[in-house]
C-alpha cells in the first residue's frame, strides 16, 4: 500500500485509509482513482502531479507555506 | 508605511517578523457591521441618507483611501509563514464576522419593518447590506478554504446568511481547478461585460457545484437529495433563516421588497469579484492536453492596503490562487503580478460601466500576454473589434473558445 502526497497543498492520499468524503473506502488503490481527479484540499494540482512518498517519508516541499512565487 | 500603527505587541519570534497588520485585521471584522452603523448615524441625525453609508464607503471612500495609502509594502517571509498559519487569533477573527453577518440582517430586517422608511430608503439600505453580504461571501470564501469541519461549518453558516451555500464547493473544486480556462464560468473574457458575464457565471457556478457533489455522491451510492449533499444543509439554514424572518416581522411588503434585493446584491459583489480577478487570462494547454498549473501570473493582483484590510486580504489573490489552503494573513505580494489599478471597490464600481473597465483593462491584458491575442480569453462577440484594436492573433493557435 502506497501514499501520494500533493505537490502544493501536503495532502496525502493513503491506499491503506481512503478518503471517505470523496467515495473512496480503505484500501481504494491509486490505480482506482479517477484520472481527472484534483487534490480535494486545493483542486490545483490533478492525480498525475502527485508524488509518491516512500514509506513514512514526506515531501520537503509540501505545505501551504511551500512556493516561493517565482513559479511564474 | 507610515500611515500603518505600529504593532503594540511585544511578539518576537525567531524569524523576527512583526505583522504589523496584526490588529488592523479587526477591520474586516468591524466592516459588515457597516449597515448597522449607517442605521445609527440616520437614528442620531434623522438624515436618511445614512440609509446609503456601506454604499457610499463603499464605492467611493475606499477607493479613494486606496489612491491616498496605496500598496502595502508588508510581506511575511517564508520563515515566517508557518507560525502565522499556527496562530489562532487570525482564525478567531473570521469566526467572530459570522455573526456580525446574522445581526446586520436581523437588526436590518427589523428596522424595515419597524420603522416608517419611504421607498428609496429600503432600497438604499437593502443595496447596504447587500455589500456586506459579498463580504459574507468573503468569509465564507476564507473559511470555506480551511481543512478542518468546523471551519468548512463556519463557512457553510456565513454563506446561508446571502442564500450561496453552494459557493465553497464551487469555488474550492470548481473554479480553482478550471481558473483562467475557456470551461470556467467563474473566469471572464476580456470583452465581456459584467452583465453578459453574470448570465454565465451565475447559473454556471450552481450547476458547476451541483455536478460536483452529484460525482462525488455516486462514488458513495448515494443520490443527490441527501444531507450528504454538501449543497442542502446550508440551503437548509437559508429557508429556516428567511422563513423566521418572515414569521417573526409579518409578510411586510416592504420587507418582501427589501430581503430579494439585498441577497440579489450580495451575489451581484461575488460576481463583481470573479468578474475582475481573472479577467482575460487564460492557462496554456500542455503537450499532454493538460492546463498548465495555475499560476500567479493567472489572476489579477491587488495590493492596495486599504481595501484588503477590510476583505480578508482577498485581493491577494495571485498567491491565493496559486496556494489556495495559505490562510489571509500569510498571503504576499510579488513583484512583476497582473496588477489592478485600484482595490476591489473601485474595480467593481468600474465594472458596472463597460466601455471603462474595457478602457482601464483591455490594454492591461494585452500587456500581460505580450500582444499576442492568442494568449488570451476574448468574448467571441467582441473578437473582430479587439482584433481591430489590438491586431489580430498571432500564429499560434488561438484557444480561446468563447465562441
Amino acid at each position: 500500500m502506497a501514499r501520494y502526497q500533493c505537490p502544493d497543498c501536503s495532502y496525502i492520499y493513503d491506499e491503506l485509509r481512503g478518503e471517505a468524503h470523496e467515495g473512496f473506502p480503505p484500501n481504494t488503490s491509486w490505480a482506482q482513482i479517477p484520472e481527472d481527479w484534483a487534490c480535494p484540499d486545493c483542486a490545483v494540482r490533478d492525480k498525475a502531479d502527485f508524488i509518491p512518498l516512500d514509506s513514512g517519508e514526506v515531501g520537503e516541499e509540501a505545505g501551504p507555506q511551500s512556493g516561493s512565487g517565482a513559479e511564474r | 508605511m507610515s500611515t500603518i500603527a505600529r504593532d503594540p505587541s511585544p511578539y518576537t519570534a525567531p524569524d523576527r517578523y512583526v505583522d504589523r497588520k496584526r490588529y488592523l485585521w479587526m477591520l474586516s471584522v468591524v466592516w459588515p457591521a457597516a449597515p448597522l452603523i449607517g442605521l445609527y448615524l440616520v437614528s442620531v441625525t434623522g438624515w436618511s441618507v445614512f440609509y446609503a453609508f456601506t454604499l457610499v464607503v463603499w464605492y467611493a471612500v475606499i477607493p479613494a483611501l486606496d489612491v491616498l495609502f496605496g500598496n502595502d509594502p508588508n510581506n511575511p517571509p517564508e520563515a515566517a509563514v508557518a507560525r502565522l498559519e499556527a496562530d489562532r487569533y487570525y482564525r478567531v477573527l473570521t469566526y467572530l464576522t459570522v455573526p456580525v453577518h446574522y445581526a446586520s440582517l436581523i437588526v436590518s430586517a427589523w428596522w424595515v419593518v419597524t420603522k416608517p422608511m419611504a421607498w428609496w430608503e429600503v432600497v438604499a439600505l437593502a443595496l447596504s447590506l447587500g455589500i456586506v453580504n459579498g463580504l459574507a461571501l468573503n468569509t465564507g470564501h476564507e473559511l470555506g478554504h480551511k481543512k478542518e469541519a468546523f471551519d468548512r461549518w463556519m463557512a457553510k453558516i456565513v454563506l446561508a446568511v446571502v442564500g450561496y451555500g453552494h459557493f465553497f464547493i464551487e469555488h474550492n473544486k470548481g473554479h480553482h481547478r478550471d481558473v483562467a480556462t475557456p470551461e470556467d464560468p467563474a473566469t471572464s473574457r476580456m470583452g465581456e461585460s459584467i452583465y453578459k458575464f453574470s448570465l454565465r457565471e451565475i447559473p454556471g457556478a450552481f450547476k458547476r457545484a451541483w455536478n460536483l457533489e452529484k460525482v462525488r455522491l455516486e462514488r458513495l451510492n448515494k443520490g443527490v437529495w441527501s444531507l450528504d449533499n454538501e449543497i442542502i444543509p446550508p440551503l437548509l439554514i437559508t429557508i429556516v433563516l428567511y422563513t423566521s424572518l418572515l414569521l417573526a416581522f409579518g409578510p411586510d411588503p416592504k420587507l418582501l421588497v427589501f430581503l430579494p434585493i439585498q441577497i440579489a446584491f450580495g451575489w451581484w459583489q461575488l460576481t463583481s469579484a470573479n468578474y475582475i480577478e481573472h479577467y482575460g487570462l487564460l492557462r496554456e494547454k500542455m503537450a499532454d492536453g493538460r492546463y498548465e498549473r495555475a499560476q500567479p501570473r493567472h489572476s489579477w493582483n491587488s495590493n492596495h492596503i486599504a481595501s484588503n484590510l477590510i476583505l480578508f486580504h482577498l485581493q491577494r489573490h495571485s498567491d491565493h490562487h496559486a496556494h489556495p489552503t495559505r490562510s489571509y494573513q500569510s498571503l504576499r505580494d510579488f513583484e512583476g503580478l497582473p496588477e489592478l489599478p485600484s482595490g476591489y471597490p473601485g474595480m467593481f464600481f468600474m465594472a458596472l460601466i463597460p466601455p471603462v473597465f474595457r478602457s482601464v483593462m483591455d490594454r492591461r491584458v494585452v500587456g500581460w500576454a505580450d500582444g499576442d491575442l492568442g494568449k488570451i480569453q476574448i468574448d467571441g462577440a467582441r473578437r473582430k473589434k479587439i482584433e481591430r484594436k489590438f491586431g489580430a492573433a498571432s500564429h499560434r493557435p488561438t484557444r480561446a473558445a468563447a465562441e
